[in-house]
């Protein structure tokens, strides 16, 4: 293929030279001109160094109980109907036993990080190996793994989630980082199946394509045909799909932390995953009526970060259209 | 058509007989059983214990207990009890006495069955589908007809904002507008006040609402680009007339056919909304074993929802045939 490839350079290199650009390129020039995406971009990026520099962004102890200063208001609030008095150093006021909101909401971004980018990683390669084998072998092989999925698609996710993280609490696998290693492979057991299909439909058009019919003839093996030649070409739709599963994944994880059977809050101040914002929209809703700011934060916390993947994911998926190649 | 539909069916066998294996190995892996009474740590003796499992069955090989939880079993009288098959769930592992179907859909005395907690779902879910379908298809339909105008932005605004947001995130903001802040509504409602369904239904259609109206609006834009749209014009029909009878007759059937799945979503997925304003159905319960780890009404009720997402998605598929004249199945 290689040796192929440098005669239409040389036959640019007499024209008029017009720099060659890669769909890639394309893409992230359109992209950038998306303000909504670049506006996901930045504030996803704004999160994940929060999560990375939380003691620094937030000076208070997210687990230091301050025993006289419980339920306070947030600074907006001057006083709470309760005659509680804000102090300037809880910006979002205290909780239940007086440990810091604000810090808690810091902390609890890194597991909404965690759990948005490492699952979905195991999803795109559990997802891509299968629809590319799936598509590619055709038959038999195809038969039954699309079957596979047709069953685990059928399985109601979120209610999968809870038996899971109900049944296995108590097992090394459900204590290990909190129960967020359970949390991770529940997760990734039921969202390949999207990725699976995306892939497959990808590769059933690919190839067919004259590039595979050519690779094949040169004697590539098949490997190298799934993984060299039409695997680059079903990039474009992984990462859309890749940008929408990481929003729903934090939304998964939030609702579970308000059942209560997500991460288990921790009193550890060497836990890296202290808390959640699951965990604290769950702290929240025991006292909706008397303290209903606790619930702000991390509720705003959940929207604005789902937004931006969203955002970001719409303004991929345009991107990335070879269709709108050209267009400004 | 028919050898399709028991086609489909017969699908919907193995699924439901994954979810059941699933849960019922996790159910008999979790922590704790059914004699555990875990809140002051008392025991259950031994003698006791040996006579309860043997009354319930559960002295039996695991493979058998399995067999007795899907079709049946003979069981200490000699007596065969029916299974999952026949609607029976087993016993509540926390309330003594009462089968995990009588909690769900058995009626308080002198009630209907609309006020069992599988009732109250039930309403709710088609409450919040009649709003989704009342308010979205409209506002798909005109953001179509004014395309690129700004009643076509907000909508697509407000459609965008519904389909990403958690419907959670929605209920806590409604709850500190409306709850907290105006005290237009109590926290704790009477239920058999209509007004009290206002925001549950409302935070609970959001989500749908939102897709009905991208789904309709981007149906709506294809369909005009049609040949047919096009004859209708030409013959010189009226312009309402054609776009009731020619655009939004036919921009409607990807919408039907999620109407099914839609409803499945909003019967099942409301737990959390129900939770959050303390609604007396099948979700809060549901949430509710989670918490007091009751592990057979968990089971069941997962067994029921998923019967139901099954029940939804077949309907999407013969919905479509029904509907749309192009399609046909290949028996």
């Amino acid at each position: 293929m290689a040796t192929v490839s440098t005669t239409p350079n040389q036959i640019a290199s007499l024209e008029v030279a017009r720099p060659p650009r890669s769909l890639m390129q394309d893409a992230m020039e359109r992209l950038f001109r998306n303000k909504a995406a670049v506006a996901g971009l930045v504030l996803i990026g704004l999160f994940m160094l929060m999560t990375v520099f939380a003691p620094l962004v937030a000076p208070q102890n997210p687990l230091k109980i301050n025993s006289g200063k419980k339920y306070l208001p947030p600074v907006w609030i001057v006083e709470s109907a309760a005659g509680k008095k804000s102090e300037p150093q809880f910006l979002f006021g205290t909780d239940t036993l007086g440990r810091d909101v604000f810090a808690r909401t810091v902390y609890g971004a890194r597991v909404s990080m965690v759990v948005g980018f490492l699952p979905t990683f195991i999803i795109l390669l559990m997802g891509t190996v299968i629809g590319l084998v799936s598509g590619y072998m055709g038959g038999s092989v195809d038969n039954l793994l699309m079957r596979l999925t047709d069953i685990v698609y059928a399985f109601p996710d979120l209610l999968f989630f809870i038996i899971v993280m109900v049944s296995l609490r108590e097992t090394a696998l459900g204590r290990a980082w909190n129960g967020l290693i359970l949390l991770f492979v529940a997760l990734a057991i039921v969202n390949w199946t999207g990725v699976a299909r995306i892939v497959r439909g990808q590769v059933l058009s690919i190839k067919e394509k004259e590039f595979v019919e050519a690779a094949r003839c040169i004697g590539a093996k098949d490997m190298h045909i799934m993984f060299r030649h039409i695997l680059p070409n079903c990039i474009g739709p992984l990462v859309v799909s890749a940008a929408f599963t990481i929003p729903g994944l934090i939304i998964t994880e939030a609702i579970l932390g308000y059942l209560g059977v997500g991460l288990r809050p921790s009193t550890d101040p060497t836990d890296f995953f202290i808390t959640s914002w699951g965990a604290l929209l769950l702290d929240g809703r025991a006292s909706i009526n008397a303290q209903p700011w606790i619930l702000l934060a991390p509720t705003l916390c959940v929207a604005l970060i789902v937004l931006a993947f969203t955002f970001l994911g719409d303004g991929l998926r345009d991107a990335l259209d070879p269709r709108m190649r050209g267009t400004k | 058509m028919a050898t399709y539909i028991i086609r489909r069916l017969f699908f919907m066998i193995p699924v439901l007989l994954l979810v059941a294996l699933i849960t019922f190995t996790l159910m008999r892996s979790a922590p704790g059983g059914p004699w555990d009474r875990d809140a002051d740590r008392r025991q259950v003796d031994p003698i006791t214990e040996a006579r309860l499992n043997e009354y319930y069955g559960l002295d039996k090989p695991l493979w058998r207990q399995f067999m007795a939880y899907v079709i049946g079993d003979v069981n200490s009288k000699g007596k065969f009890v029916c299974g999952i098959v026949c609607g029976n769930f087993g016993p509540s592992y926390r309330i003594r006495g009462q089968s995990v179907q009588d909690l769900l859909f058995a009626a308080p005395e002198n009630k209907t069955f609309w006020e069992s907690q599988f009732g109250y779902s039930a309403r709710l879910g088609m409450l919040a589908l009649g709003l989704a379908i009342l308010i979205g298809i409209p506002l798909g339909v005109i953001a179509a007809l004014k395309q690129n105008t700004w009643v076509d932005y907000i909508s697509l605004f407000v459609a965008t904002a519904g389909t990403s947001m958690p419907n959670f995130v929605i209920g806590i903001f409604l709850i500190f507008i409306f709850a907290s802040g105006l005290h237009w509504v109590s926290v704790l409602p009477d239920w058999d006040k209509p007004q009290a369904w206002i925001l549950p239904a409302t935070v609970l259609n959001f989500g749908t609402m939102a897709f009905t109206a991208r789904l309709t609006r981007a149906s709506m834009l294809e369909v005009t680009r049609q040949d047919y749209v096009r004859t209708a014009r030409a013959k010189g029909l009226a312009e309402r007339i054609v776009i009731v009878r020619h655009m939004i007759k036919n921009a409607l059937i990807p919408v039907v056919t999620f109407l099914g799945p839609a409803l499945a979503g909003l019967v099942t997925g409301s737990f959390i909304i129900e939770t959050m304003f303390a609604f007396p159905g099948m979700g809060k319960a549901y949430v509710q074993a989670i918490g007091q780890r009751d592990y057979s009404m968990i089971m069941g009720t997962t067994m029921f929802y998923a019967f139901l997402v099954a029940l939804a998605n077949l309907s999407v598929d013969v919905v479509y045939v029904f509907i749309d004249p192009r399609i046909r199945l290949a028996d």
